[in-house]
């Protein structure tokens, strides 16, 4: 076990949030096919507001602190709120579309210390890039900007979201990545929309495409223990939690909601009502998610995945519950395997039912508390 | 280099915080990171730039955990070295302003 797995392993026994992550807004400049979230602001917390929480968090012991949105420098106070959690200490990652930032920010975003800078390129191809974010010149604007994060020695992240309109780019944006001198990640996951709309699902890229993915060396490391058939769930597996969504791990919202996590959208409270230690110590919800191991599962806990799958228990909890199982993973689960799961067999199915359209009852996160 | 003029400050790159009473540490500069035990935390937390090495270990280290006092120089001072090579402990013989970044 790596030292930084030892240290996740004890935040998570000892309950303390060691990472969260923080939306400053959710207005953005671009407009992506995809995306789950409502551009208007609804009341986001002010600068005061967001260091006060930030106060709040480093005594809490958190380490780890993921800025993003909608569009992080669409606020113009976004540089003085990574300083101030940097003067905290706080290890900050940022998440961004990068077309907002010239040398200038980029120099600053140095000198501040930030980890990492992780952005998101759809394709190689600047008309498709473009086409998905609804940005003229967006896909030239984003590639400048990251030519000059890495002029300043930052560490940067290509994050590669996959769906139906750009699934045979990923090797293209693999060598842009190559040849700007980044890091690759990619994600086939889509979320529906903040109101419960899941028509942007259409875009997923259909489970029988999934193996090609998954089967795939380029894109999967260990790929033939990542596909391997699952072995008999152990006692160890069956007393394990889903994820850390909730022990060491959680999500702000600019409005300052606290939730689970980003994908789990059970409000658990709100940092302008209460101390953020009171929602994460005390909170029933939070408790009850961290409550949950594999062995109450409803349908899960007697499946064969059960100690490999990557059940979301978000994603469980937008489908109806945080027991049961998540479709989207049963469907990873099957197309990585090849091994049907308990969700499948239950209703009969040979293979996992296609997860896509307005045919699904979610919830989302939405603004919980709006000031008046 | 003097032990009585050696003064030493945290980095204003890295990143740090307390988990049950051990420090972690990271620079994400190079992605260095380590924990430190309890008597390694008490010298980082009062690296502040301005408070000798050997004021630190005497005035802390020794009254805190029960330790021999040049033994624990010794432990301080290979401690500070090997931390200074990893970019996280600034390391003069002259008063350190603080690096917190602006």
């Amino acid at each position: 076990m790596s030292l930084m797995s030892e240290i996740g392993q004890k935040a998570f026994n000892l309950g303390v949030p060691l990472a969260v992550h923080m939306d400053v807004t959710y207005r953005c400049n671009e407009r992506c096919v995809h995306c789950y979230l409502d551009h208007d602001d609804h009341g986001e917390m002010t600068t005061v507001e967001i260091k006060d929480v930030l106060d709040q968090l480093a005594e809490a012991g958190v380490f780890f602190i993921t800025f993003s949105g909608g569009e992080v420098f669409m606020r113009r106070d976004f540089l003085e709120i990574v300083a101030y959690a940097r003067r905290l200490m706080f290890n900050v990652k940022i998440k961004t579309n990068a077309v907002m930032i010239r040398e200038k920010e980029a120099r600053r975003i140095r000198e501040l210390g930030v980890d990492t800078i992780q952005i998101s390129v759809y394709s190689h191809r600047p008309e498709v890039h473009d086409a998905i974010t609804k940005l003229p010149r967006s896909f030239e604007r984003t590639v400048k900007s990251i030519r000059f994060l890495r002029e300043q020695g930052l560490r940067v992240t290509i994050a590669n979201v996959l769906m139906t309109v750009n699934s045979a780019d990923h090797a293209g944006v693999q060598k842009l990545a190559a040849e700007l001198g980044v890091h690759y990640t990619l994600d086939p996951t889509i979320t529906p929309m903040m109101d419960g709309d899941t028509s942007v699902l259409a875009l997923r890229i259909p489970g029988e495409e999934l193996p090609e993915i998954f089967h795939n060396p380029a894109l999967v490391e260990n790929q033939e223990e990542f596909c391997a058939p699952p072995k008999p769930p152990t006692a160890d597996d069956l007393e394990g939690y889903s994820c850390s969504a909730g022990h060491s791990f959680c999500y702000i919202s600019p409005y300052g909601d606290v939730f689970p996590c980003v994908q789990f959208p059970l409000p658990t409270g709100n940092v302008r009502q209460q101390k953020f230690l009171d929602i994460w110590n005390f909170s029933p919800q939070m408790n009850e998610v961290r409550s949950i191991q594999a062995k109450d599962l409803s349908v899960c806990s007697s499946c064969t995945h059960v100690g490999t799958c990557t059940r979301c228990p978000g994603l469980a909890y937008m489908e109806g519950s945080m027991r049961g199982p998540s479709s989207t993973d049963c469907e990873k689960s099957f197309y990585r395997t090849g091994v049907p799961t308990a969700n499948m067999l239950k209703q009969g199915l040979t293979k996992p039912r296609t997860m896509t359209g307005n045919n699904m009852p979610l919830v989302q996160i939405r603004p919980v508390a709006v000031p008046a | 280099m003097p032990e009585n003029s050696t003064y030493i400050a945290r980095s204003s790159a890295i990143a740090a915080r307390a988990l049950a009473g051990e420090m972690m540490v990271m620079n994400p500069a190079d992605s260095t990171f380590f924990t430190l035990n309890e008597v390694a935390t008490a010298i980082f937390q009062a690296a502040d730039g301005r408070t000798p090495l050997r004021e630190i270990v005497r005035g802390r280290i020794c009254e805190q955990f029960d330790v021999d006092p040049e033994q624990a120089q010794a432990d301080a001072e290979r401690f500070v070295t090997e931390l200074s090579g990893h970019g996280i402990l600034l390391v003069s013989n002259q008063p350190l302003t603080s690096e917190t970044p602006q």
